[in-house]
């Protein structure tokens, strides 16, 4: 991708023998432009539904929280909105997992990191942050000049200030944090009261300190180091991505700075898209690994092209495909459809319908039967052959229900339930407290004329006598190999 | 060894000399602040090494100037736990089973505290689970030589079988063949009657009458007249599909003539009274429980 013209990198100019670069410190110019304004707004967005949205009330009833979304992890359940689920449901969360990375894929191979320039919360906090520090500090050549500047009484209680606020945004971000795994009017208050459980101080404190150390300091590093994303996301792009790009055909060879018309490009080389910059990088090197593709540089180009009086969208969103093809004057559609786009569309969609169909079908009756591993089966004194079932029943509902638990597929085959002391039948009534696991032990005696060698299938259905929802467990019977 | 350190044409930077198959690495330069970060590491290494138990030596090792020992941390939290427990075991021992049955909490915290006591001490011989092995009785299975309520089962863990205490559960079967009691055509006679009370593989053999009257005049005492068994010497049920020392006609003669009689620990010597009536709920929770 290096075709493009080689541009003065504001990123570690290094000395040729060491191992180690200082930070070069970036201090991105504010720009104005449609670019801008859509970033406000997703930024607006986001930030909007993060601090909002543990304060949404959702009834459900006596004896369960009210709030929209909660994560409760010392009750063992997760609430959103109208759906509940159980420790045993985290097959969801994978499924959606695996639907955001698929999304992921899909959304770069399309538009380039459309998630690293917009919706990343690092990206989300690090522009926060830089509208704080910019308010109290000035824009870009103030807030240099200042840095250069001795201590004084300017300098000392604007970057106090502009701490101080960082400090409280992030605290206010670490304090929301918590507020989706505790209900959050009660811990807004038992916080200020001192009483609540020190997890909440701990996590609390390790939001608010994560979230002034990676917005406030760290920033574009997070993405140039940390960050796992930027160093694999180039396997998702090819030359018909849709990213920002400088249209070097239009730009080169650059007229620096002199109002030479017809003669040379478009590019004056004035850097403003290098000052606008986040990261610090130059967009007219071609795409490279530290761009998180937010398209600043387009509105800071923009503005210089209008006042050059030449044609706005030297920086653009285009494909490298059109790039190449319109140096030598034509033009290449955008493609949506190719096969990488087509391969992640179907695996999204396969996602997406087997966790819709998972998430319809999902029982509320739940039966989990765990055989015994040791012994694997008993005999008993009158030659009946014995094996021991651990048996869970899961009540969703609020109120106790019995439910009626029997076995198919072994001929007059006994069922003992030894906690509540049941049976022996061949059907026992088994009472759930609402909202609980039950645990029983369940004892089933086959007569040998009904055993075969070894093992064999036996059935466990459960019907809950309220509902009269019925569900099946597959589970197998041990008995001994008998000697002929 | 670096040999071919040179500046790359295209992005200006040196490399670092290596190369494989014309490939060659940029050197480029990691942030400050992760030098910074790895000294860091080291000193933190190095105070660790001074303060806690770090060096080998031939005989020993440097033990660290704050004396950590890890076995004390263990000892610390195994008095933690004992202390914590001290209330519910402290209530085990002193109440009724029944009265155990009653508190749902108490229960579990005995039928957990069994569980474990019986995997530690009584597994090795009666099984996982209490499925029993040969010449170990199977408890899951209720076939009880000394009773199976909750009461019997802790008498006898308590003092053991033929251990040697007063109160152990004792019996003893002659030597029929090994000290001539019997001739070895009543014996063969005996086992012929004997296999006719369950289906003994290989048949009931050819003068079951006989035996039957052997069996009467020397073994119903203790293993009963149709030898149901008699739990109050510790007879063993006959009549069943699962005997201690083997169910073919070998095991049968064996027994007669030389019996096998096997030894149980009297466990007081060993667990605590509360841990004892622990181990006869899980073992009564088993499935032979009575």
């Amino acid at each position: 991708m290096s075709f493009m013209g080689k541009g003065k990198k504001a990123v570690a100019a290094v000395s040729e023998d060491s191992l180690y670069a200082d930070r070069v410190r970036v201090y991105p110019k504010s720009v104005h432009g449609p670019v801008r304004r859509f970033k406000w707004a997703v930024l607006i967005f986001c930030l909007t539904l993060y601090y909002v949205l543990p304060w949404v009330r959702w009834n459900r009833g006596i004896g369960r929280p009210n709030q929209a979304v909660l994560l409760d992890i010392f009750h063992e359940r997760f609430w959103f909105f109208n759906l509940e689920f159980w420790p045993q449901d985290i097959f969801y969360l994978t499924g959606l997992l695996i639907m955001g990375a698929i999304s992921l894929f899909l959304v770069t191979s399309l538009f380039g990191r459309l998630w690293c320039g917009y919706a990343c919360p690092q990206t989300v906090w690090t522009d926060l942050f830089m509208w704080v520090e910019r308010e109290i500090e000035g824009d870009r050549n103030e807030r240099m000049k200042r840095d250069s500047m001795p201590v004084n009484f300017d300098k000392v209680w604007r970057k106090g200030l502009k701490h101080a606020v960082w400090f409280a945004v992030a605290f206010w971000t670490g304090g929301a944090w918590i507020m989706y795994y505790v209900d959050a009017p009660t811990v807004t208050v038992e916080f200020w009261k001192g009483t609540a459980s020190s997890e909440v101080y701990l996590f609390t404190a390790l939001f608010t300190a994560a979230t002034y150390l990676l917005a406030g300091w760290a920033r574009e590093q997070v993405c140039t180091y940390m960050c796992p994303w930027p160093r694999f996301q180039a396997a998702m792009l090819d030359e018909q991505s849709f990213t920002v790009t400088y249209q070097a055909w239009r730009g080169e060879p650059r007229a620096q700075g002199k109002r030479v018309s017809g003669a040379g490009g478009d590019c004056v080389d004035c850097g403003a898209c290098v000052t606008a910059c986040p990261t610090g990088i130059d967009i007219r090197d071609g795409i490279q690994l530290e761009c998180i593709n937010c398209g600043l540089c387009i509105d800071a180009c923009n503005h210089v092209m209008e006042k050059t009086g030449r044609p706005g969208w030297l920086i653009t969103w285009d494909t490298l495909a059109d790039q190449a093809a319109k140096a030598t004057g034509i033009h290449v559609p955008f493609r949506v459809f190719r096969p990488r786009t087509i391969i992640y569309l179907s695996a999204l969609g396969l996602a997406a319908v087997v966790m819709i169909v998972a998430l319809m079908l999902r029982p509320g009756l739940g039966l989990s039967v765990q055989r015994d591993r040791a012994p694997l089966f008993v005999m008993l004194a009158s030659g009946d052959i014995r094996d021991g079932y651990t048996v869970k029943i899961v009540n969703k509902s609020s109120t106790q229900a019995i439910f009626e638990i029997s076995t198919q597929g072994m001929h007059g085959a006994t069922l003992t339930e030894t906690n509540e002391e049941l049976g022996p039948a061949e059907t026992l009534g088994l009472p759930v407290a609402g909202d609980s696991v039950g645990t029983f032990r369940i004892m089933v005696t086959g007569q040998p004329a009904a055993l075969v060698d070894g093992s064999q299938p036996i059935d466990f259905s459960l019907r809950d006598t309220a509902t009269g929802e019925l569900t099946v467990y597959h589970s197998v019977f041990m008995g001994p190999v008998r000697r002929r | 060894m670096p040999t071919k350190i040179e500046k790359d044409d295209v992005t200006g930077q040196m490399t670092t000399g290596h190369e494989w198959d014309g490939l060659q690495e940029l050197n480029r330069p990691v942030p400050r602040w992760w030098l910074y970060t790895w000294a860091a590491c080291c000193v933190w290494a190095l105070i660790w090494c001074v303060l806690y138990p770090s060096l080998p030596g031939i005989t020993g090792y440097y033990h660290g100037l704050i004396g950590y020992y890890q076995r004390d941390a263990v000892d610390a939290d195994v008095a933690k736990v004992t202390a914590q427990r001290a209330g519910a075991m402290d209530k085990i021992k002193a109440l009724s089973f029944a009265d155990i049955r009653k508190d749902p909490q108490l229960l579990a915290v005995a039928e957990t505290a069994g569980r474990i006591t019986f995997a530690e001490n009584c597994q090795p011989c009666h099984g996982a689970g209490g499925g029993g092995n040969p010449g170990y009785p199977a408890l899951a299975a209720g076939n009880w030589l000394w009773g199976g309520t909750l009461e019997d089962i802790q008498r006898t863990v308590t003092f053991g079988i033929r251990s040697g205490q007063d109160d152990a559960r004792n019996s003893q079967m002659p030597r029929f063949g090994a000290d001539a009691i019997l001739k070895p055509a009543e014996i063969q006679a005996v086992a012929d009657y004997v296999s006719t009370l369950w289906g003994v593989p290989g048949g009931t053999g050819t003068n079951p009458a006989e035996g039957k009257r052997v069996f009467a005049e020397n073994c119903a005492v203790c293993h009963g007249e149709t030898g149901q068994g008699n739990r109050e010497v510790g007879g063993a049920k006959l009549a069943a599909h699962t005997h201690l020392h083997g169910d073919d006609r070998a095991a049968i003669l064996a027994q007669i003539n030389n019996p096998k009689m096997g030894v149980m620990p009297n466990w007081n010597a060993r667990l605590d009274a509360a841990k004892i009536k622990s181990v006869a709920i899980y073992v009564h929770s088993l499935g032979g429980g009575e």
